[in-house]
């Protein structure tokens, strides 16, 4: 058996390649989804199962546990058809058996070392545009696959170290940006390079047997690891559901619903009881679905491994024609508003067995908002972007004000490198007063954002979520503020008639757009708040007065301090 | 040197625990070093104490340089001035909303509390846009109502931050001068006057930052200079910056945020230049501290600069600093086993206090330095620094038996190396990651340890990484001292340009090049520092259209009489070597775009000979000898020949294993590893078999 210390340096070895593999695409990458949101991945995975081995630490959350599936459908085709060599690499997007969305480009490349087949290097990363009915491929109305993008499958892009032109010709003819997809394409296939050569220093240090043998033995130390954090639970059911606000096709709340169960050191998260497949594209394959379970897991249990060990003590059932289950060509565009509602119910039900790992849900929606026109000068403009907003309240404090999506790490361009490249003025970009769920520990501050367009027109839509249901709360804490989004038209400012959802806004020369943002929910009853801090909180804006007493029980005298006595007798009322 | 009976050139780095005086008296051809305790509540007190150690008469000193922590300290304890922002209606929330980030990819419990809060941020109404044209001109009148109003609420200074004030400064400009009018205090900027470069938040970070360590900062270079002046002192005092370059105090008030890592910053400037002079330009610096491990990278004798720091999450600084990489791997971080059985080291950590179970204070999980200690590589009964009078192996033991060798199954010798292993292991993947991961081979750089812990390591690193050796200087404990006695005054610029290389006017860039250097130069002129020569370099921030990352490219141009000479052709050539060189190829039919033009202006100051450094009647290995000891490698107990260092003369061979002792550090040689006293003092390690 390999000893525990040579066994510590090469899971820091095994994992600095990863990372690296990560840093070359970000570096390099040409569309700032991959670059600046870091919306891509890189691994280590099982030559035979396909099993996620090793995860790169700064890639999306997200891509953790889907890559293994892309990998397994590599290894698949491989089977059929019997022909894999040295070199080769395959590309392709399918969400069905590779998770996620058409927009991630998956490059499966097989390593062998010494002539024998020793892992499956992968690299995915968000492309700019591939294709459907609108740039950026977040189509709101899709009904089929098809509207949203071209549908690769698994194809070599390298046949033993050749490349394929053809294939990039045919990938670049359906982008309507083919040089950004050229630029990310190259910078995947570096990475790839890189990961190779790594690794082949690597196993020439300490041979095949005992790197296997390492790999091997830490998918075992994470599956112990992580029944150890189950035991802990106590056994039971938990239950909880949210919903959607609809489909973008129909305006129908679907529901997403998890009953949890804890025995020993097992855990099962059944989703039986939600929606079953919907019309518009917030369907999510198999594969996202059990990549959510493991974000959702990974950020209650974060000294959990990146690696497939952690998935052996649970059992996930989410059956066939769920809309957690999808197949071709059901639409999956929108997977990640349906992937931040399933990590905001293991939450919920997780806070009935274990409230001092849990915080408040997030604001719980991306927010895709694309502005497109011409310029003057006839050039085409595309500003498409996704938005922030608030995290939950948690044991340890409030919630951070305007975070990233729990599901990415992503940063948002600054309104001056926005202002810089489309004819857009941002006339706002402020923190959301009261968006925050009331708790003891108090949610974060969602956003508003408002920009005016300085061209003559532009086409407008919008791909989001949270405007009928909010974010929760947990252990009494109270939901954020809703989702809200408005566009000024000649009569003034209008709502899409399905909250969050629209396509074909037009907006001309000094109309705005005002998008605000949810926060986090709260953490523990807000009538437990102390009332200095939510005299602090009205003193910076955070919170309103009239919110200060009737959502936290707090009177404020009129220089804004508490009334003492006031407050005390709110609180006897609010409390009965 | 010029011309003066003052002699006396003094480096003084106050670091938390201890301030380090380096000594350099030229025309007597000696050095000293001081180490005395910092004190805490006002660091001049222990400048001038560390001073007086070795010069009693300050009309003595011709120049002092100081690497400061006041300013690094008040911005991670947020003990800076009460602040206050004026800025762009609807946008007074820049400096808390970040760029939408969080501190942890995994975990949701972020928190982060700005340094000026929301009720002292105020908007007015004023707006540019990003071409540079002022679409709503500045209401001077709110701008004095807003002053007014965070001048009522005990504001001590003020950052003054507009939206797109990169392209046009105008609207910041004239609200600055309103303020200016009616504030106080010296204690005004406006964001353009910091950082007049693209990207609301950054710019907004680095000079709100500014504003708040110039009271604090100020203040206390008032004291020192007053404390020096009461001492007799009439020379010149000089500030190390994070880029390693030293400014003039003056320079310093007005820009107190390049300050942030002014220590580190000499240490690796006086390892660039000890290892160049020792015939090595190639060096990764290693400094272990008790909670963390820092490396940086000095490739050819020029030291990496990174364009941008975080101190802390959200607490951004854009100013060029020296590039380091940290890790929690110090002497004080603990040691643990986790659920699936596996071995980590931090990122918890004991620091220096409580510190190791060794120290007796109150820790009971093992760190790297107890598992030191057990192995017998640390004297137990003379620790370094001195504040100490005895280290608690016992403890120290039992702590590892109990948290690391009963859960490994492993006996207690064992668990201990198998702690150092698993440190190197984490310490050699930093240093992997500013070399390998850089595209620079190991095999041509030397390991440096500055600081007390790092030469008890750097001999396992230079094995694990495959570097070249391993040069411990004389006195890595003052290294940083030392750095600030060398570092030559730097002035860095930058300007947004943000626009498509095939469409700039040449003649205004090089016009705009001309005009940050001679910015650059007469500061330098002003300093009446006496400089060997003097040099600007310029560099463009440059990328193909569409991508958001930029690689940095330095120009092989001069300014000379007509200004600077430049070309479309040279400038692209230039970059897709630069290019190539980052990423392997350059790209063909895409368009070049510049974002910043950079300016630095270097006035080298004069290097004394290392070689003062040098043993002097140094004395043969067998009569430096300290006796034996017992110290514990793979898997074994070694009889270890226990040497003092500074004793011993240059050209003396000391085969491992062997450990050498001086007071501020702990040098381990192991049994496959020898070391050479080279000409300047310098101890050099390798491998035996090479020799």
């Amino acid at each position: 058996m390999i000893d525990p210390v040579t066994l510590a340096v090469l899971k820091g070895r095994l994992e600095q390649i990863a990372d690296e593999m990560d840093a070359t695409l970000f570096r390099s990458a040409f569309n700032p989804i991959i670059a600046e949101a870091h919306d891509a991945s890189h691994g280590l995975y099982h030559a035979e199962t396909g099993e996620t081995l090793i995860q790169g630490k700064s890639g999306l959350p997200v891509f953790v546990g889907a890559m293994s599936f892309a990998v397994k459908a590599v290894i698949d085709k491989v089977a059929r058809d019997g022909n894999l060599a040295e070199g080769d690499v395959f590309i392709f997007n399918d969400p069905y058996d590779g998770g996620t969305h058409l927009s991630d480009f998956k490059l499966v490349r097989p390593y062998f070392y010494e002539g024998k087949l020793f892992c499956y290097l992968a690299s995915v990363g968000h492309w700019h545009d591939v294709g459907g009915n609108v740039p950026g491929n977040y189509n709101p109305v899709a009904t089929e696959c098809f509207q949203e993008g071209m549908l690769i499958p698994p194809v070599k892009l390298f046949d033993k170290g050749q490349i394929r032109q053809d294939i990039i010709d045919i990938l670049q003819a359906n982008s309507r940006l083919p040089g950004s997809l050229y630029g990310d394409l190259n910078g995947q296939v570096n990475a790839l390079d890189l990961g190779i050569k790594r690794m082949s220093s690597l196993l020439d240090e300490y041979g095949v047997d005992k790197v296997g043998e390492a790999l091997h033995e830490l998918r075992l130390r994470a599956a112990k690891l992580m029944a150890a954090n189950i035991s802990d639970l106590a056994d039971g059911s938990y239950a909880a559901e949210d919903f959607l606000d609809n489909d973008g096709i129909v305006d129908e709340p679907l529901k997403i619903a998890v009953d949890l169960s804890i025995k020993g050191d097992q855990m099962t998260l059944d989703f039986s009881r939600t929606s079953a497949a919907c019309a518009g594209p917030v369907n999510i394959a198999l594969s996202t679905a059990v990549a959510s379970v493991y974000v959702a897991i990974k950020h209650i249990f974060t000294e959990v491994p990146a690696n497939a060990g952690v998935l052996e003590p649970l059992e996930i059932i989410i059956p066939e024609g769920s809309l957690l289950n999808v197949r071709a060509p059901k639409p999956v565009g929108g997977y990640t508003e349906t992937i931040l509602r399933v990590i905001d119910v293991i939450f919920c039900a997780m806070a009935q067995v274990a409230p001092e790992r849990i915080n408040g849900c997030a604001y719980g929606t991306i927010n895709a908002l694309s502005l497109a026109g011409f310029r003057q000068d006839g050039s085409r403009w595309v500003m498409f972007s996704f938005f922030g907003g608030g995290h939950g309240g948690h044991p340890e404090g409030d919630g951070l004000n305007h975070g990233n999506a729990p599901i990415s790490t992503a940063t948002i361009p600054p309104a001056e490198i926005l202002e810089a490249a489309y004819p857009v003025m941002f006339t706002q970009w402020a923190l959301r007063q009261d968006s925050g769920g009331p708790g003891s520990h108090r949610g974060g501050l969602g956003a508003i954002y408002e920009i005016e367009l300085l061209e003559e027109k532009a086409d407008v839509f919008l791909f989001g979520e949270r405007g009928r249901y909010a974010p929760p709360g947990v252990l009494g804490g109270k939901s954020a503020a809703l989702n809200k989004f408005s566009y000024e038209q000649q009569d003034g400012m209008h709502h899409p008639p399905q909250a969050s959802k629209m396509v074909g806004i037009q907006i001309t020369k000094g109309q705005h757009l005002r998008l605000e943002t949810p926060g986090g929910g709260g953490y523990g009853s807000p009538f437990e708040r102390d009332p200095e801090a939510v005299a602090n909180d009205f003193s910076r804006g955070y919170v309103s007065r009239a919110s200060a007493e009737s959502d936290y029980a707090v009177s404020l005298k009129q220089d804004g301090s508490v009334d003492q006595l006031a407050t005390e007798r709110l609180r006897k009322e609010a409390i009965v | 040197m010029i011309n003066q009976s003052n002699s006396y050139v003094i480096g003084v780095d106050v670091g938390g625990t201890y301030t380090d005086v380096f000594f350099l008296d030229e025309a007597a051809g000696k050095c000293q070093v001081a180490k005395v305790p910092s004190t805490v509540d006002d660091q001049s007190r222990g400048f001038i104490e560390g001073i007086r150690k070795q010069v009693e008469n300050l009309a003595e000193v011709s120049t002092v340089v100081h690497g400061t922590t006041v300013g690094t300290n008040a911005l991670l304890e947020r003990k800076g001035a009460r602040t206050g922002i004026i800025t762009t209606r609807g946008f007074r929330d820049t400096l808390e909303m970040r760029r939408r980030d969080r501190p942890e990819t995994w975990g949701l419990w972020g928190q982060f509390e700005p340094v000026v809060a929301r009720d002292l941020r105020i908007e007015v109404s004023e707006r540019t846009l990003a071409d540079g044209t002022i679409y709503t001109p500045v209401d001077i009148e709110e701008v004095k109502s807003a002053a007014q109003q965070l001048i009522d609420a005990g504001a001590e200074s003020v950052c003054v931050a507009f939206i797109n004030a990169y392209a046009n400064a105008s609207n910041e400009l004239l609200a600055l001068e309103a303020v200016r009018g009616l504030w106080p205090n010296e204690f005004v900027e406006a964001s353009s006057n910091i950082l007049p470069e693209i990207r609301e938040f950054e710019r907004t970070s680095t000079a709100t930052l500014n504003a708040y360590l110039q009271p604090p900062v100020s203040s206390y270079l008032a004291r020192l200079e007053g404390a020096l002046d009461q001492h007799g002192f009439n020379g010149q005092v000089l500030i190390v910056q994070s880029n390693g370059g030293v400014m003039t105090v003056d320079t310093a008030r007005q820009l107190p945020v390049r300050t942030a890592l002014s220590g580190p910053a000499a240490g690796v400037i006086a390892s660039a230049y000890i290892a160049g002079e020792a015939g090595f330009p190639n060096v990764i610096t290693c400094d272990m501290g008790g909670t963390s491990f820092d490396v940086s990278l000095v490739a050819n004798g020029e030291s990496t600069l990174s364009p941008q720091t975080n101190i802390d999450f959200g607490m951004t600084i854009r100013t060029p600093m020296i590039e380091m990489t940290t890790i929690g791997a110090g002497g004080g971080s603990i040691a643990w086993v986790d659920r699936g059985g596996l071995l980590q080291i931090g990122p918890e950590s004991a620091g220096s206090s409580p510190g190791p179970v060794c120290y007796g204070l109150g820790n009971e999980r093992p760190t790297v330095t107890d598992a030191n200690v057990v192995l017998g590589r640390i004297n137990a009964d003379k620790p370094i620094g001195g504040k100490l009078e005895k280290l608690d192996v016992e403890a120290a033991s039992s702590a590892i038996d109990l948290h690391i060798a009963q859960p490994l199954g492993l006996g207690v010798m064992e668990a201990a190396e198998a702690v150092i292993r698993v440190a190197n292991s984490r310490m050699a993947g930093a240093i992997r990651l500013v070399s390998i991961e850089r595209g620079f081979d190991p095999k041509k750089f030397s390991a440096m340890p500055f600081g007390g812990g790092g030469a008890l390591h750097t001999g396992a690193l230079i094995k694990e990484v495959g570097l070249q050796n391993a040069l411990v200087p004389r006195y890595p404990g003052i290294n940083s001292a030392l750095g600030c006695t060398i570092a030559d005054m730097r002035h860095d610029y930058v300007q947004t340009i943000n626009g498509l290389l095939e469409k700039l006017d040449m003649r205004v860039l090089a016009e705009q090049m001309s005009s940050l250097a001679k910015k650059g130069m007469d500061l330098l002129d002003s300093a009446a520092v006496s400089f060997e020569n003097t040099e600007a370099i310029f560099e463009l921030d440059m990328s193909y259209q569409g991508q958001t990352h930029t690689v940095d490219v330095s120009l092989p141009v001069k300014p000379g009489k007509n200004g600077v000479d430049i070309t479309h052709d040279l400038i692209k050539s230039t970059f897709e070597t630069r290019y190539s060189n980052v990423y392997g190829r350059p790209l063909d039919n895409i368009a070049i775009r510049v974002l910043n033009l950079r300016v630095s202006t270097l006035g080298r100051r004069p290097k004394f000979d290392l070689k003062l450094l040098a043993p002097v009647d140094g004395c043969e290995l067998v009569a430096a000898s300290n006796g034996v000891r017992n110290v514990w490698f793979d898997g074994a107990w070694h009889e270890t020949a226990i040497y003092q260092r500074l004793p011993i003369a240059i050209g003396e061979v000391i085969a491992g294993p062997a450990i050498l002792e001086q007071p501020d550090t702990t040098i381990l040689i192991e049994p496959d590893l020898q070391a050479v006293v080279d000409e300047f003092g310098n101890l050099v390690i390798t491998r035996k078999q090479e020799n």
